[in-house]
């Protein structure tokens, strides 16, 4: 395949040859599924490129030197901030708490000069680094014993309870899912695995007594019954539903989506994106958009297997599942399978927040491909 | 090399295999997400397309233009109008919408109401919906919102229709008119969506109500794209409306009219009808009110004039006024007397008859009676007496059997809605209804007219036609709706002789020809004579002290307690086409019901109504004197 020989083999790697390595086919994936987002952000602004189209390719394009530059960044150089990063994303997290604003009932932004963080977001490859730097210096066994996996939890713990009080129930279970695929796929034993699920789930009822909020409760309610409420808080779900249905087979074309024209989608430049795109493009282009992603998944659990160092393959894996985590969610949730949580479809939904954090992301992972044989003492991971 | 320590290996080896498991995992749930896509767009899919479809597209009613209402000689006695309109569209004020009705109110006249109204129509609608500020407006004040549009922010000039009554208050008993739609409206009618169109009008009264559903047509519908909020984008096609359908009637406009002028100021009515088939000619209950005041809009002040007038100008007399028919109805009496073997019955009349301890007294008793009477004079000079004594002969089973026949205490069936039934008594219903047995007495309370009997006045224009035509004819007043004839029954064979209908026809003849109690009133033009027959209702009862101490004169008492003057009537003698009953409220002494009665026919016959041409668009196959329009 490759008859170059490998660069990385090198104890340094020239930009030249970084540059040689990143993943150009990833790249071109990822750019083909943001086109498909462009086209679906004109489309639902009644054929315009503002005030959505415009601007998001414009993220995407300053996403992309992003990626770029985050894949030529040395391993070893993230796997070295992973614990500051953390560090500071949950002070941020403190922060946007106590002096955040709010938008729609939640507290998740911080306001930079004129730039909006989202404190949330960068936790999301924070933890993951942070996690994948821990788990990179126990050996299998260490995984399972008790007194190494409560750090761990604790670090998945912290941020899950700042992001839950915001409130944002979709990052946190984000947020959870990431930081316990990590502590699986490090060889957490199925002794812990078993139990935990058991526990989680006889502690739904308690949560739902004493930690969701009302609104929370309510989407709850409203999805196992949509019709009970049609015009009110079932209204998403039953018009996303419509939407998705009425697409048919081949779709009605493109901007010929009625429910997103007429306004009848609810969020239908963000969340609810693809609603309007499975609407003009039907069960085919649904189908080719899943593969798309499916094609993307491919190539993070490709490049993790490829790996050397322990702390690749997690960050790899993590961001992977990350990524096919906003797809399940997203996904699940405009089909009418889930509640309604905020959820974004990752590179379709409209949001320069979102769309830096996951090209920011693809970066890393590339980072990972590139320096996949770099190899890292057992020693740097681990708390120093 | 070596890569991997031993502990890396087990490491590397654990992650692998957990990687596989999760990657398995992935592609289950990205195939369960395929697997709902696929249920909900191929299997679902002509579901959700149809709800998609129930999202976009609105149908929206097309009110179809009412059908006109239009008399025997096609003039239009209702039809629909332009109403000229100003709308006022929120989203489209740009100085705002207090601000855009002050500009407007700077041009046309609005008051504090009306500007309150809007303001809250507007704070109810969506700001894209049109509200309407003002409507019905003259040509001059909307061709000046037109002149001022430039400044007119979110103002829009609109021409609608309307139902318009052309001669007003002089056809409001007969045609009706049209109003909003009730709550109460809409739980009794069909199940018409027209009765939801907001601004939609329905018929209330007369032609209009009787005929509504004919009237009023076909909905059309118009299927529009509306987007979430309701708002109109485009209109994706269009079912036309289907007009509601023409309604004839057999009136005579200018004999109506005719007639309503010269019961100008009293409380009265007057029916006038074709004695040989029924058809109505006019048929006037004054004082009216103008139909189209309900149409655009009655105001308090209106309704409250119209409510508490004494002359009851929102009753139709003519229909649903329930009155002692009074002398008039001794032309039924004699008919029954005629038939039952009393025509060649000899009265004398001293001005009482008396009848164990009670004294039924002649309304000539002053004048000490009327002396010899027979048939003729007895119906001429309206003796009481003689009729008493019909009665006594008769019995009040036969009185009601001939007064029944003639169209006395039962609904004629007129296709006018509110008709009252009037009463006939017999002596079965007065033994079950107050336990007492009939009274010979009662009789002759009866055949004078008075007493249980009570009559409307078109029951006695349909005795006074039945008499002079010798036909059971019933009255009728629609011709045909649309392009369908109404059905007009053959009209039963009566069951008296010729002989009774001569000396009835004669004995009316000398009420108004041979110095009978109308003879100041025959017309004196020759071959438009008419035959007659008066009548007084009476109010009040006279009590004995007052019949001794001097009955006061009917002019010396207040309006509401003066008797009723009744008048029956038909022309021309030899051979009756026009038959009348005119009744006038609390004024009979001067006899005005007589003097209208005789101007009224002798117009109908110089007109010479029946003999014109109708211009029907169809005519009845048995129809005799139409013929169909080309």
């Amino acid at each position: 395949m490759n008859t170059r020989p490998y660069a990385a083999t090198r104890r340094m790697l020239s930009v030249t040859d970084k540059l040689f390595e990143v993943n150009w086919g990833l790249v071109l994936l990822i750019g083909i599924i943001a086109c498909i987002g462009f086209a679906m952000l004109y489309s639902v602004a009644g054929a315009s490129f503002s005030p959505w189209a415009g601007k998001q390719m414009a993220y995407f394009a300053v996403g992309l030197v992003l990626l770029i530059g985050a894949s030529l960044t040395d391993i070893r150089f993230w796997m070295s901030i992973a614990y500051p990063a953390y560090v500071v994303s949950l002070i941020l997290l403190v922060v946007v708490l106590v002096a955040g604003h709010s938008a729609l009932g939640a507290q998740r932004w911080i306001s930079v000069g004129p730039i909006e963080i989202q404190p949330s977001e960068l936790m999301k490859i924070a933890l993951i680094l942070a996690l994948a730097r821990f788990l990179h210096g126990l050996s299998v066994e260490d995984v399972s014993k008790p007194l190494r996996l409560l750090i761990p939890l604790v670090m998945i713990a912290m941020p899950a309870a700042l992001v839950l009080k915001q409130p944002n129930l979709g990052t946190t279970i984000i947020l959870v899912a990431d930081g316990i695929s990590l502590l699986f796929l490090a060889g957490l034993s199925w002794w812990w695995i078993a139990p935990a699920f058991g526990a989680v789930a006889s502690a739904i009822p308690l949560a739902w007594r004493f930690f969701l909020h009302d609104y929370q409760k309510q989407r709850v309610m409203t999805f196992l019954n949509p019709e009970s409420d049609a015009l009110g808080a079932g209204w998403n779900i039953t018009q996303a539903k419509i939407a998705v249905g009425s697409g048919g087979l081949t779709g009605k074309g493109f901007l010929q989506g009625s429910q997103s024209r007429l306004n009848f989608l609810p969020e239908k430049h963000s969340d609810f994106i693809v609603t309007n795109y499975a609407e003009e493009f039907g069960f085919v282009g649904s189908i080719a958009l899943l593969l798309l992603f499916a094609i993307v998944i491919g190539y993070g659990v490709q490049i993790a297997m490829s790996a050397r160092s322990q702390f690749g393959r997690l960050v790899a894996m993590g961001l992977t599942l990350n990524f096919f985590f906003y797809i399940l969610i997203n996904g699940a949730m405009v089909m009418g399978l889930i509640p309604v949580v905020g959820i974004p479809m990752p590179l379709l939904s409209y949001g320069g927040t979102a769309m830096l954090s996951v090209m920011f992301g693809f970066g890393i992972l590339m980072s990972v491909h590139v320096h996949r044989q770099v190899e890292i003492p057992r020693h740097s991971g681990g708390i120093i | 090399m070596p890569l991997f320590d031993k502990k890396d290996k087990s490491r590397y080896e654990t992650f692998t295999r957990r990687t596989l498991m999760v990657s398995g995992g992935m592609t289950a749930v990205l195939a369960a997400l395929g697997g709902r896509l696929y249920q909900l767009q191929i299997k679902d899919g002509d579901l959700y397309h149809t709800a998609a479809e129930d999202n976009r597209v609105n149908e929206r009613l097309v009110a179809p233009p009412r059908g006109r209402i239009l008399d025997r000689f096609a003039v239009e006695l209702a039809n629909n109008r332009r109403n000229y309109r100003v709308l006022l569209v929120a989203e489209q004020a740009s100085n705002g919408t207090a601000a855009a009705l002050d500009t407007i109110s700077r041009v046309i006249a609005l008051s504090d109401q009306q500007k309150k109204r809007v303001m809250r129509d507007l704070a109810a609608n969506k700001r894209f919906v049109p509200v309407v500020v003002a409507e019905n407006l003259s040509w001059d004040e909307f061709a000046l919102v037109n002149q001022h549009l430039p400044y007119l922010p979110g103002v829009q000039p609109d021409v609608g229709e309307t139902r318009a009554y052309p001669y007003g208050a002089e056809l409001s008993h007969l045609i009706g008119y049209v109003a909003p739609v009730s709550q109460s409206d809409k739980q009794t009618d069909d199940s018409d969506a027209l009765l939801d169109l907001p601004g939609f009008r329905i018929g209330k009264r007369g032609v209009e109500k009787e005929f509504d559903t004919e009237i009023r047509g076909k909905a059309g519908a118009s299927r529009v794209e509306v987007n979430a909020y309701g708002r109109v984008i485009r209109e994706l096609s269009r079912d036309p409306s289907t007009a509601g359908k023409d309604v004839y009637l057999t009136i005579d406009r200018e004999l109506q009219n005719f007639a309503d002028q010269k019961m100008t100021g009293q409380s009265a009515a007057c029916i006038v009808m074709d004695c040989q088939n029924g058809d109505i000619l006019a048929l006037s209950s004054t004082p009216g009110f103008d139909p189209n005041l309900f149409n655009v809009g009655i105001s308090n002040d209106e309704w409250k004039t119209l409510t508490t007038d004494d002359h009851k100008p929102l009753i139709n007399k003519a229909l649903g006024g329930e009155y002692p028919p009074g002398s008039t109805f001794k032309t039924a009496m004699a008919m029954a007397a005629v038939q039952n073997g009393l025509a060649d019955l000899q009265v004398n009349c001293n001005g009482a008859l008396q009848l164990g301890n009670n004294t039924f007294h002649c309304w000539a008793w002053k004048k000490g009676g009327h002396g010899h009477v027979d048939l003729k004079r007895g119906i001429a000079q309206s003796c009481d007496v003689f009729f008493y004594e019909v009665a006594r002969h008769l019995g009040i089973d036969k009185m009601h059997d001939a007064a029944t026949a003639l169209g006395i205490g039962s609904r004629t069936g007129i296709e006018i809605p509110g008709e009252r039934p009037g009463f006939m008594p017999n002596s079965e219903w007065k033994l079950r209804h107050t336990g007492i047995p009939w009274q010979v007495g009662d009789s002759l309370s009866a055949g004078i007219g008075q007493g249980y009997v009570i009559a409307t006045p078109i029951q006695l224009c349909t005795l006074a036609a039945r008499i002079a035509s010798g036909k059971a004819v019933s009255p009728r007043v629609v011709h045909a709706v649309g392009n369908v004839v109404q059905p007009r029954p053959v009209p039963n064979p009566l069951p008296f002789s010729d002989e009774a209908f001569q000396k009835v026809r004669e004995g009316m003849n000398a009420v108004t020809n041979e110095g009978g109690t109308a003879a100041g009133f025959r017309i004196a033009e020759p071959g438009f004579e008419m035959a007659g027959k008066t009548g007084t209702a009476q109010v009040r009862k006279i009590s004995k002290e007052e019949r001794a101490s001097g009955v006061k004169k009917n002019g010396s008492l207040p309006w509401a307690l003066r008797d009723h003057g009744l008048f029956v009537a038909f022309a021309p003698v030899a051979a009756p086409r026009y038959a009348l009953a005119c009744i006038t409220e609390h004024a009979s002494d001067a006899h005005p019901q007589v003097v209208i009665a005789r101007d009224v026919l002798r117009f109908a016959q110089q007109r010479d109504v029946v003999g014109l041409k109708t211009l029907y668009p169809v005519n009845a196959a048995s129809e005799q004197t139409g013929t169909r329009r080309t």
